[in-house]
Protein backbone atom coordinates (compact mmCIF):
# COMPACT_ATOMS: atom_id res chain seq x y z
CA UNK A 1 0.00 0.00 0.00
CA UNK A 2 2.51 2.51 1.06
CA UNK A 3 5.28 1.18 -2.06
CA UNK A 4 1.60 2.36 -4.14
CA UNK A 5 1.53 5.57 -2.64
CA UNK A 6 5.13 6.35 -3.44
CA UNK A 7 4.74 5.42 -6.99
CA UNK A 8 1.42 7.08 -7.47
CA UNK A 9 2.75 10.08 -6.51
CA UNK A 10 6.29 10.00 -8.38
CA UNK A 11 3.94 9.89 -11.48
CA UNK A 12 1.18 11.82 -10.63
CA UNK A 13 4.54 14.55 -10.50
CA UNK A 14 5.95 13.85 -13.76
CA UNK A 15 2.42 13.88 -15.21
CA UNK A 16 2.06 17.36 -14.34
CA UNK A 17 5.28 18.52 -14.58
CA UNK A 18 4.91 17.00 -18.07
CA UNK A 19 1.17 18.23 -18.79
CA UNK A 20 2.80 21.80 -17.92
CA UNK A 21 5.15 21.50 -20.77
CA UNK A 22 2.30 20.22 -23.20
CA UNK A 23 1.25 23.79 -23.11
CA UNK A 24 4.34 26.10 -22.55
CA UNK A 25 6.36 24.19 -24.82
CA UNK A 26 7.09 26.81 -28.07
CA UNK A 27 7.09 23.88 -30.63
CA UNK A 28 3.84 22.07 -31.40
CA UNK A 29 5.89 18.53 -31.79
CA UNK A 30 7.61 18.93 -28.44
CA UNK A 31 3.94 19.49 -27.21
CA UNK A 32 2.55 16.30 -28.84
CA UNK A 33 5.38 14.24 -27.30
CA UNK A 34 4.96 15.49 -23.96
CA UNK A 35 1.13 14.47 -24.01
CA UNK A 36 2.32 10.76 -24.70
CA UNK A 37 4.45 10.92 -21.51
CA UNK A 38 1.10 12.21 -19.57
CA UNK A 39 -0.58 9.38 -21.27
CA UNK A 40 1.52 6.81 -20.23
CA UNK A 41 1.63 8.32 -16.90
CA UNK A 42 -2.55 7.71 -17.11
CA UNK A 43 -1.77 4.20 -18.22
CA UNK A 44 0.65 3.44 -15.27
CA UNK A 45 -1.44 5.06 -12.68
CA UNK A 46 -4.79 2.50 -14.28
CA UNK A 47 -2.03 -0.42 -13.27
CA UNK A 48 -1.23 0.73 -9.82
CA UNK A 49 -4.71 0.67 -9.07
CA UNK A 50 -5.17 -2.85 -9.82
CA UNK A 51 -7.64 -2.03 -13.33
CA UNK A 52 -5.12 -3.74 -15.45
CA UNK A 53 -7.43 -3.78 -18.93
CA UNK A 54 -8.16 -0.14 -18.77
CA UNK A 55 -4.35 0.55 -18.42
CA UNK A 56 -3.49 -1.38 -21.39
CA UNK A 57 -5.83 0.14 -23.60
CA UNK A 58 -4.85 3.30 -22.22
CA UNK A 59 -1.86 2.16 -23.93
CA UNK A 60 -3.28 0.85 -27.11
CA UNK A 61 -5.62 3.42 -28.14
CA UNK A 62 -4.16 6.47 -27.02
CA UNK A 63 -0.38 6.31 -27.40
CA UNK A 64 -0.69 3.60 -29.73
CA UNK A 65 -2.90 5.11 -32.26
CA UNK A 66 -4.56 9.02 -31.05
CA UNK A 67 -1.26 9.80 -30.80
CA UNK A 68 0.13 8.69 -33.63
CA UNK A 69 -2.47 10.49 -35.50
CA UNK A 70 -1.87 13.35 -33.89
CA UNK A 71 1.99 13.12 -34.78
CA UNK A 72 1.06 11.45 -38.44
CA UNK A 73 -1.27 14.94 -38.91
CA UNK A 74 1.33 17.54 -37.35
CA UNK A 75 4.30 16.04 -40.09
CA UNK A 76 1.81 16.34 -42.64
CA UNK A 77 1.05 19.74 -42.26
CA UNK A 78 3.22 21.74 -40.77
CA UNK A 79 6.47 20.26 -38.45
CA UNK A 80 9.40 22.90 -37.95
CA UNK A 81 12.29 22.26 -36.24
CA UNK A 82 12.99 24.60 -33.64
CA UNK A 83 10.82 27.38 -31.29
CA UNK A 84 7.60 28.74 -33.09
CA UNK A 85 6.93 31.88 -31.75
CA UNK A 86 2.97 31.73 -33.22
CA UNK A 87 1.88 28.34 -31.85
CA UNK A 88 0.58 30.57 -28.65
CA UNK A 89 -2.85 31.25 -29.73
CA UNK A 90 -5.26 34.23 -28.58
CA UNK A 91 -7.61 32.60 -26.74
CA UNK A 92 -5.50 30.90 -24.27
CA UNK A 93 -7.16 32.94 -21.30
CA UNK A 94 -10.26 31.41 -22.15
CA UNK A 95 -9.06 27.54 -22.41
CA UNK A 96 -7.79 28.20 -19.37
CA UNK A 97 -11.06 29.54 -17.92
CA UNK A 98 -12.12 26.13 -19.23
CA UNK A 99 -9.80 24.18 -17.57
CA UNK A 100 -10.65 25.68 -14.07
CA UNK A 101 -14.28 25.16 -14.44
CA UNK A 102 -13.59 21.45 -15.31
CA UNK A 103 -11.21 21.18 -12.51
CA UNK A 104 -13.78 22.66 -10.26
CA UNK A 105 -16.70 20.66 -11.54
CA UNK A 106 -14.72 17.21 -11.22
CA UNK A 107 -13.36 18.45 -7.65
CA UNK A 108 -17.22 18.84 -6.57
CA UNK A 109 -18.40 15.87 -7.64
CA UNK A 110 -15.48 13.86 -6.53
CA UNK A 111 -16.03 15.12 -2.98
CA UNK A 112 -19.49 14.95 -3.04
CA UNK A 113 -19.18 11.57 -3.92
CA UNK A 114 -16.81 10.12 -1.46
CA UNK A 115 -16.44 12.93 0.75
CA UNK A 116 -14.44 11.25 3.72
CA UNK A 117 -15.67 7.84 3.41
CA UNK A 118 -12.71 5.71 2.60
CA UNK A 119 -12.57 3.42 0.61
CA UNK A 120 -12.23 -0.56 1.13
CA UNK A 121 -8.75 -1.13 0.34
CA UNK A 122 -8.45 -4.41 0.06
CA UNK A 123 -11.16 -4.41 -2.34
CA UNK A 124 -10.36 -1.81 -4.28
CA UNK A 125 -6.70 -3.17 -4.96
CA UNK A 126 -8.32 -6.22 -6.01
CA UNK A 127 -7.00 -6.43 -9.73
CA UNK A 128 -10.32 -6.15 -11.35
CA UNK A 129 -10.35 -8.83 -13.89
CA UNK A 130 -11.84 -8.45 -18.14
CA UNK A 131 -14.08 -10.92 -17.33
CA UNK A 132 -15.69 -8.23 -15.23
CA UNK A 133 -15.29 -5.53 -16.95
CA UNK A 134 -16.93 -7.50 -20.26
CA UNK A 135 -19.85 -8.57 -17.96
CA UNK A 136 -20.34 -5.32 -16.94
CA UNK A 137 -20.54 -4.17 -20.64
CA UNK A 138 -22.02 -6.62 -22.42
CA UNK A 139 -24.87 -7.76 -19.21
CA UNK A 140 -25.26 -4.49 -17.36
CA UNK A 141 -24.80 -1.81 -19.72
CA UNK A 142 -25.63 -3.13 -23.17
CA UNK A 143 -27.87 -0.40 -24.01
CA UNK A 144 -25.41 2.21 -23.29
CA UNK A 145 -22.71 0.07 -25.11
CA UNK A 146 -24.88 -0.40 -28.09
CA UNK A 147 -26.07 3.47 -28.54
CA UNK A 148 -22.07 4.58 -28.02
CA UNK A 149 -21.24 1.98 -31.16
CA UNK A 150 -23.72 3.40 -33.56
CA UNK A 151 -22.77 6.51 -33.10
CA UNK A 152 -19.08 5.74 -33.63
CA UNK A 153 -20.42 4.19 -36.58
CA UNK A 154 -21.76 7.12 -37.57
CA UNK A 155 -19.29 9.10 -37.31
CA UNK A 156 -17.38 7.07 -39.26
CA UNK A 157 -19.55 6.85 -42.65
CA UNK A 158 -19.67 10.42 -41.94
CA UNK A 159 -15.94 11.07 -41.70
CA UNK A 160 -16.04 9.41 -44.79
CA UNK A 161 -18.71 10.94 -46.55
CA UNK A 162 -16.85 14.58 -45.62
CA UNK A 163 -13.71 13.69 -46.83
CA UNK A 164 -14.98 12.12 -50.45
CA UNK A 165 -17.40 14.96 -51.37
CA UNK A 166 -17.38 14.02 -55.12
CA UNK B 1 12.65 -26.08 -9.16
CA UNK B 2 13.19 -22.36 -10.02
CA UNK B 3 10.25 -21.34 -7.96
CA UNK B 4 12.12 -23.04 -5.14
CA UNK B 5 14.91 -21.52 -6.18
CA UNK B 6 14.04 -17.93 -6.75
CA UNK B 7 11.80 -17.83 -3.12
CA UNK B 8 14.78 -18.05 -1.13
CA UNK B 9 15.93 -14.73 -2.66
CA UNK B 10 15.59 -11.12 -1.76
CA UNK B 11 13.40 -9.19 -3.88
CA UNK B 12 16.17 -7.44 -5.19
CA UNK B 13 18.27 -10.77 -5.98
CA UNK B 14 15.32 -11.67 -8.33
CA UNK B 15 14.90 -8.74 -9.91
CA UNK B 16 18.14 -8.88 -10.97
CA UNK B 17 17.89 -12.15 -12.46
CA UNK B 18 15.18 -10.93 -14.25
CA UNK B 19 16.94 -7.90 -15.76
CA UNK B 20 19.51 -10.44 -16.50
CA UNK B 21 17.34 -13.33 -17.97
CA UNK B 22 15.30 -10.70 -20.02
CA UNK B 23 18.65 -9.34 -21.99
CA UNK B 24 19.29 -12.96 -22.60
CA UNK B 25 15.22 -13.66 -24.14
CA UNK B 26 15.76 -10.47 -26.51
CA UNK B 27 19.71 -10.39 -27.74
CA UNK B 28 20.21 -14.39 -28.10
CA UNK B 29 17.22 -14.64 -30.51
CA UNK B 30 18.23 -11.69 -31.95
CA UNK B 31 21.55 -12.37 -32.92
CA UNK B 32 20.68 -16.20 -33.80
CA UNK B 33 18.51 -14.84 -36.63
CA UNK B 34 21.08 -12.13 -37.79
CA UNK B 35 23.60 -14.85 -37.66
CA UNK B 36 21.49 -17.30 -39.30
CA UNK B 37 19.21 -16.03 -41.33
CA UNK B 38 20.63 -12.31 -42.37
CA UNK B 39 23.79 -13.29 -42.83
CA UNK B 40 23.69 -17.12 -43.81
CA UNK B 41 20.35 -18.27 -45.33
CA UNK B 42 20.36 -14.78 -47.29
CA UNK B 43 23.98 -15.97 -48.74
CA UNK B 44 23.04 -19.44 -49.44
CA UNK B 45 19.49 -18.23 -51.53
CA UNK B 46 21.91 -15.46 -53.79
CA UNK B 47 25.01 -18.45 -54.31
CA UNK B 48 27.21 -17.17 -52.21
CA UNK B 49 28.67 -17.81 -49.01
CA UNK B 50 28.10 -14.68 -46.65
CA UNK B 51 30.79 -14.14 -43.78
CA UNK B 52 33.18 -17.24 -43.35
CA UNK B 53 36.54 -15.17 -41.96
CA UNK B 54 35.41 -14.34 -38.26
CA UNK B 55 35.30 -17.79 -36.62
CA UNK B 56 34.30 -20.84 -37.72
CA UNK B 57 32.01 -20.10 -40.55
CA UNK B 58 31.41 -16.68 -39.65
CA UNK B 59 29.88 -17.52 -36.80
CA UNK B 60 31.46 -14.72 -34.85
CA UNK B 61 30.79 -11.85 -37.53
CA UNK B 62 27.66 -10.61 -35.21
CA UNK B 63 30.83 -9.54 -32.56
CA UNK B 64 32.78 -7.91 -35.29
CA UNK B 65 29.82 -6.02 -36.44
CA UNK B 66 28.72 -4.78 -32.79
CA UNK B 67 32.13 -3.83 -32.27
CA UNK B 68 32.14 -1.78 -35.49
CA UNK B 69 29.20 0.25 -34.96
CA UNK B 70 30.31 0.97 -30.74
CA UNK B 71 33.84 2.39 -32.28
CA UNK B 72 31.47 4.84 -34.86
CA UNK B 73 30.97 8.52 -33.88
CA UNK B 74 27.37 9.39 -32.35
CA UNK B 75 26.58 11.79 -35.19
CA UNK B 76 24.26 14.50 -34.98
CA UNK B 77 23.22 15.89 -38.34
CA UNK B 78 22.87 19.97 -38.64
CA UNK B 79 19.85 21.17 -37.91
CA UNK B 80 18.30 18.10 -35.98
CA UNK B 81 16.21 18.25 -32.84
CA UNK B 82 19.14 16.44 -30.60
CA UNK B 83 16.86 15.47 -27.96
CA UNK B 84 14.03 13.90 -30.09
CA UNK B 85 16.93 12.47 -32.30
CA UNK B 86 18.66 11.06 -29.61
CA UNK B 87 15.48 9.47 -27.94
CA UNK B 88 14.07 7.75 -30.63
CA UNK B 89 15.59 4.77 -31.13
CA UNK B 90 15.40 3.91 -27.01
CA UNK B 91 11.97 4.53 -27.32
CA UNK B 92 11.90 1.84 -30.01
CA UNK B 93 14.17 -1.27 -28.24
CA UNK B 94 12.28 -0.47 -24.68
CA UNK B 95 9.10 -1.38 -26.54
CA UNK B 96 10.28 -4.48 -27.72
CA UNK B 97 12.20 -5.01 -24.22
CA UNK B 98 8.56 -5.06 -22.48
CA UNK B 99 7.13 -7.25 -25.13
CA UNK B 100 9.13 -10.33 -23.98
CA UNK B 101 8.03 -9.82 -20.28
CA UNK B 102 4.70 -11.26 -20.86
CA UNK B 103 5.78 -14.62 -22.92
CA UNK B 104 5.91 -17.79 -20.99
CA UNK B 105 9.06 -19.90 -22.14
CA UNK B 106 8.45 -22.48 -19.06
CA UNK B 107 6.04 -23.41 -16.61
CA UNK B 108 7.83 -20.52 -13.98
CA UNK B 109 10.21 -19.31 -16.79
CA UNK B 110 8.51 -15.99 -17.50
CA UNK B 111 9.06 -12.26 -16.53
CA UNK B 112 5.11 -11.22 -15.73
CA UNK B 113 2.17 -12.61 -14.94
CA UNK B 114 -0.48 -10.90 -16.41
CA UNK B 115 -3.80 -11.60 -17.28
CA UNK B 116 -4.17 -9.48 -20.75
CA UNK B 117 -0.83 -10.88 -21.69
CA UNK B 118 -1.59 -10.72 -25.26
CA UNK B 119 -3.46 -7.74 -25.47
CA UNK B 120 -0.63 -6.19 -22.85
CA UNK B 121 2.34 -7.12 -25.77
CA UNK B 122 0.40 -6.23 -28.79
CA UNK B 123 -0.34 -2.52 -26.66
CA UNK B 124 3.35 -1.99 -26.41
CA UNK B 125 4.26 -3.08 -29.80
CA UNK B 126 2.60 -0.38 -31.27
CA UNK B 127 4.59 2.09 -29.24
CA UNK B 128 7.33 1.74 -31.59
CA UNK B 129 5.39 3.43 -33.79
CA UNK B 130 6.01 6.48 -31.68
CA UNK B 131 9.99 6.14 -31.58
CA UNK B 132 9.79 5.73 -35.67
CA UNK B 133 7.91 9.25 -36.16
CA UNK B 134 10.30 10.71 -33.82
CA UNK B 135 13.30 9.48 -35.78
CA UNK B 136 12.02 11.12 -38.79
CA UNK B 137 11.13 14.11 -37.93
CA UNK B 138 13.64 14.80 -35.59
CA UNK B 139 16.49 14.13 -38.20
CA UNK B 140 15.24 17.48 -40.41
CA UNK B 141 15.83 15.32 -43.98
CA UNK B 142 13.13 15.13 -46.43
CA UNK B 143 14.14 11.40 -46.78
CA UNK B 144 13.67 10.90 -43.43
CA UNK B 145 10.44 12.62 -42.76
CA UNK B 146 9.19 10.48 -45.83
CA UNK B 147 10.24 7.36 -44.26
CA UNK B 148 8.80 7.82 -41.19
CA UNK B 149 5.25 8.85 -42.28
CA UNK B 150 5.39 5.62 -44.88
CA UNK B 151 6.49 3.43 -41.87
CA UNK B 152 3.11 5.01 -39.43
CA UNK B 153 0.79 4.74 -42.22
CA UNK B 154 1.86 1.15 -42.73
CA UNK B 155 1.91 0.67 -38.87
CA UNK B 156 -1.31 1.82 -38.19
CA UNK B 157 -3.04 -0.19 -40.89
CA UNK B 158 -1.05 -3.43 -40.09
CA UNK B 159 -1.94 -3.49 -37.29
CA UNK B 160 -5.24 -4.34 -36.76
CA UNK B 161 -5.45 -7.09 -38.77
CA UNK B 162 -2.99 -8.44 -36.21
CA UNK B 163 -4.97 -7.69 -33.29
CA UNK B 164 -7.99 -9.11 -34.83
CA UNK B 165 -6.07 -12.47 -36.28
CA UNK B 166 -5.14 -12.54 -32.27
CA UNK B 167 -8.79 -12.33 -31.07
CA UNK B 168 -9.20 -16.11 -32.70
CA UNK B 169 -7.10 -17.65 -30.45
CA UNK B 170 -8.32 -15.49 -27.66
CA UNK B 171 -11.65 -17.34 -28.53
CA UNK B 172 -10.63 -20.37 -28.69
CA UNK B 173 -8.68 -20.63 -25.85
CA UNK B 174 -10.95 -18.63 -23.61
CA UNK B 175 -8.50 -16.37 -21.86
CA UNK B 176 -5.82 -13.39 -22.95
CA UNK B 177 -2.94 -14.86 -20.36
CA UNK B 178 -0.01 -16.34 -22.66
CA UNK B 179 0.32 -18.97 -20.26
CA UNK B 180 -3.09 -19.67 -20.08
CA UNK B 181 -3.43 -20.19 -23.85
CA UNK B 182 -0.57 -22.97 -23.93
CA UNK B 183 -2.47 -24.58 -21.42
CA UNK B 184 -5.52 -24.46 -23.23
CA UNK B 185 -3.62 -25.92 -26.73
CA UNK B 186 -1.29 -28.38 -24.65
CA UNK B 187 -4.59 -29.62 -23.22
CA UNK B 188 -7.03 -29.37 -26.15
CA UNK B 189 -8.17 -32.47 -28.13
CA UNK B 190 -9.07 -32.59 -31.94
CA UNK B 191 -12.04 -35.15 -32.69
CA UNK B 192 -11.56 -36.74 -29.51
CA UNK B 193 -7.35 -37.33 -30.65
CA UNK B 194 -5.33 -35.24 -28.04
CA UNK B 195 -1.88 -37.01 -27.75
CA UNK B 196 -0.39 -33.72 -29.62
CA UNK B 197 -2.78 -31.37 -27.94
CA UNK B 198 -4.56 -28.81 -30.13
CA UNK B 199 -2.08 -26.47 -31.88
CA UNK B 200 -4.22 -23.80 -33.32
CA UNK B 201 -2.35 -23.25 -36.13
CA UNK B 202 -4.94 -25.84 -37.31
CA UNK B 203 -8.24 -24.60 -35.73
CA UNK B 204 -7.13 -20.97 -36.45
CA UNK B 205 -5.51 -21.63 -39.87
CA UNK B 206 -6.72 -18.37 -41.11
CA UNK B 207 -5.81 -16.15 -38.21
CA UNK B 208 -1.95 -17.47 -38.56
CA UNK B 209 -1.83 -16.79 -42.17
CA UNK B 210 -3.06 -13.15 -41.41
CA UNK B 211 -0.90 -13.27 -38.38
CA UNK B 212 2.28 -13.71 -40.30
CA UNK B 213 1.58 -11.29 -43.12
CA UNK B 214 0.57 -8.47 -40.85
CA UNK B 215 3.76 -9.62 -39.11
CA UNK B 216 5.55 -9.17 -41.88
CA UNK B 217 4.23 -5.93 -42.17
CA UNK B 218 4.73 -4.58 -38.87
CA UNK B 219 8.42 -5.64 -38.38
CA UNK B 220 8.79 -3.77 -42.14
CA UNK B 221 10.50 -6.51 -44.02
CA UNK B 222 10.13 -7.08 -47.49
CA UNK B 223 8.15 -6.98 -49.03
CA UNK B 224 6.37 -4.43 -47.13
CA UNK B 225 9.49 -2.16 -46.75
CA UNK B 226 8.35 0.66 -48.51
CA UNK B 227 9.02 2.65 -45.56
CA UNK B 228 12.78 1.88 -45.79
CA UNK B 229 12.87 1.68 -49.47
CA UNK B 230 16.50 2.20 -50.73
CA UNK B 231 16.32 2.91 -53.77
CA UNK B 232 13.83 5.35 -52.97
CA UNK B 233 14.53 7.07 -49.44
CA UNK B 234 18.01 5.41 -48.94
CA UNK B 235 17.03 4.07 -45.51
CA UNK B 236 13.99 6.15 -44.42
CA UNK B 237 13.75 6.97 -40.78
CA UNK B 238 17.12 5.59 -39.92
CA UNK B 239 18.94 7.55 -42.92
CA UNK B 240 21.14 9.95 -40.39
CA UNK B 241 21.50 7.62 -37.37
CA UNK B 242 25.26 6.38 -36.84
CA UNK B 243 27.21 4.51 -34.87
CA UNK B 244 25.63 3.09 -31.08
CA UNK B 245 22.00 4.73 -31.89
CA UNK B 246 21.67 2.93 -35.34
CA UNK B 247 22.95 -0.40 -33.74
CA UNK B 248 20.13 0.22 -31.93
CA UNK B 249 17.75 0.26 -34.59
CA UNK B 250 18.81 -2.59 -35.81
CA UNK B 251 18.99 -4.73 -32.69
CA UNK B 252 15.04 -3.17 -32.17
CA UNK B 253 14.53 -4.32 -36.00
CA UNK B 254 15.03 -8.15 -34.86
CA UNK B 255 14.95 -8.18 -31.75
CA UNK B 256 11.24 -7.17 -32.61
CA UNK B 257 10.96 -10.09 -35.12
CA UNK B 258 12.16 -12.46 -32.21
CA UNK B 259 9.34 -10.95 -30.23
CA UNK B 260 6.72 -11.20 -32.42
CA UNK B 261 7.76 -14.64 -34.08
CA UNK B 262 8.01 -15.88 -29.77
CA UNK B 263 4.12 -14.37 -29.46
CA UNK B 264 3.13 -16.64 -32.62
CA UNK B 265 4.71 -19.25 -31.24
CA UNK B 266 2.48 -19.34 -28.19
CA UNK B 267 -0.34 -18.30 -29.95
CA UNK B 268 -0.19 -21.02 -32.79
CA UNK B 269 2.38 -23.59 -32.20
CA UNK B 270 1.59 -24.82 -29.13
CA UNK B 271 4.59 -22.51 -27.23
CA UNK B 272 6.82 -24.58 -25.13
CA UNK B 273 4.92 -27.30 -23.48
CA UNK B 274 5.56 -30.77 -24.95
CA UNK B 275 3.22 -33.52 -25.10
CA UNK B 276 4.25 -36.21 -22.63
CA UNK B 277 5.58 -34.51 -20.01
CA UNK B 278 3.51 -32.95 -17.01
CA UNK B 279 2.84 -29.17 -17.78
CA UNK B 280 4.35 -28.51 -14.62
CA UNK B 281 7.25 -30.66 -14.79
CA UNK B 282 10.67 -28.81 -13.50
CA UNK B 283 12.63 -30.07 -16.26
CA UNK B 284 10.47 -27.75 -18.77
CA UNK B 285 11.84 -24.96 -16.87
CA UNK B 286 15.10 -25.71 -18.82
CA UNK B 287 13.60 -27.47 -21.92
CA UNK B 288 10.94 -24.98 -22.53
CA UNK B 289 13.36 -22.35 -23.91
CA UNK B 290 14.58 -24.44 -26.14
CA UNK B 291 11.33 -26.01 -27.37
CA UNK B 292 10.60 -22.05 -28.09
CA UNK B 293 13.72 -20.96 -30.08
CA UNK B 294 13.53 -23.80 -32.18
CA UNK B 295 9.46 -22.65 -32.80
CA UNK B 296 10.96 -19.09 -33.23
CA UNK B 297 13.38 -20.00 -35.66
CA UNK B 298 10.84 -21.58 -37.69
CA UNK B 299 8.47 -18.43 -37.78
CA UNK B 300 11.54 -16.50 -38.39
CA UNK B 301 12.43 -18.86 -41.51
CA UNK B 302 9.03 -18.19 -42.89
CA UNK B 303 9.23 -14.84 -43.13
CA UNK B 304 12.81 -14.46 -44.13
CA UNK B 305 12.29 -17.17 -47.01
CA UNK B 306 9.01 -14.33 -47.87
CA UNK B 307 11.27 -11.53 -47.62
CA UNK B 308 13.98 -12.78 -49.90
CA UNK B 309 11.75 -13.90 -51.99
CA UNK B 310 9.05 -11.37 -53.20
CA UNK B 311 9.70 -7.76 -54.75
CA UNK B 312 8.72 -4.79 -52.69
CA UNK B 313 4.67 -3.57 -52.85
CA UNK B 314 3.45 -0.49 -54.03
CA UNK B 315 2.25 2.37 -51.38
CA UNK B 316 -1.29 1.96 -52.88
CA UNK B 317 -1.18 -2.08 -52.79
CA UNK B 318 0.02 -2.12 -49.43
CA UNK B 319 -2.98 -0.12 -47.91
CA UNK B 320 -5.61 -1.57 -50.26
CA UNK B 321 -4.07 -5.20 -49.25
CA UNK B 322 -4.38 -4.30 -45.50
CA UNK B 323 -7.74 -2.87 -45.48
CA UNK B 324 -9.80 -4.48 -48.17
CA UNK B 325 -8.86 -8.20 -47.98
CA UNK B 326 -6.81 -8.86 -44.79
CA UNK B 327 -9.39 -7.04 -42.12
CA UNK B 328 -12.35 -8.51 -43.43
CA UNK B 329 -11.29 -11.75 -43.82
CA UNK B 330 -10.18 -12.05 -40.12
CA UNK B 331 -13.36 -10.08 -38.97
CA UNK B 332 -15.15 -13.12 -40.79
CA UNK B 333 -12.59 -15.70 -38.84
CA UNK B 334 -13.78 -14.27 -35.57
CA UNK B 335 -17.09 -14.33 -36.24
CA UNK B 336 -17.02 -18.11 -36.89
CA UNK B 337 -14.66 -18.95 -34.16
CA UNK B 338 -17.19 -17.41 -32.13
CA UNK B 339 -19.89 -19.15 -33.38
CA UNK B 340 -18.25 -22.31 -33.77
CA UNK B 341 -17.06 -21.58 -29.78
CA UNK B 342 -20.81 -21.13 -28.97
CA UNK B 343 -22.42 -24.07 -31.27
CA UNK B 344 -19.77 -26.78 -29.62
Amino acid sequence: MVAQNIFFAIIALAMVASAVRVVTSKNILHAALYLVVVLAGIAAQFIITGAEFTGVTQVLVYIGAVLVLFLFGIMLTRARIGREESVDGDRRWLAGVVALLLFAVMAYALVDAFDTEALDAQNALEPQSTQMVSDAIFHDYLIPFEAVSFLLLAALIGAIVVARKE
Amino acid sequence: MSAVVLADLAYWQVSILRVLGLLAAVLLPAGTIVYLFLFKMMSFMQSRLGPMEAGPYGSMQLLAEVGKWLQKEDLFPNGADRRVFAWAPIVVVASTFIMYTVVPFGPDAWFADIPTGIYFALAVSSVSVIGILMAGWASANKYSLMGGLRSAGQLIAYELPLVLAVLGVVIQAGTMNMQGIVEAQRNGEMFGVGFIGNPYIITQFVGFAVFMIAMQAELTQPPFDMPVAESELVAGYMTEYSGFRFLLFFIGEYATAGAFSAIAAVLFLGGWALPGIGFDADIMNLLGPLVMLTKMMLIVFLVMWFRFTYPRFREDQLQIFAWKYLIPVSLVNIAVTAVLKVAF
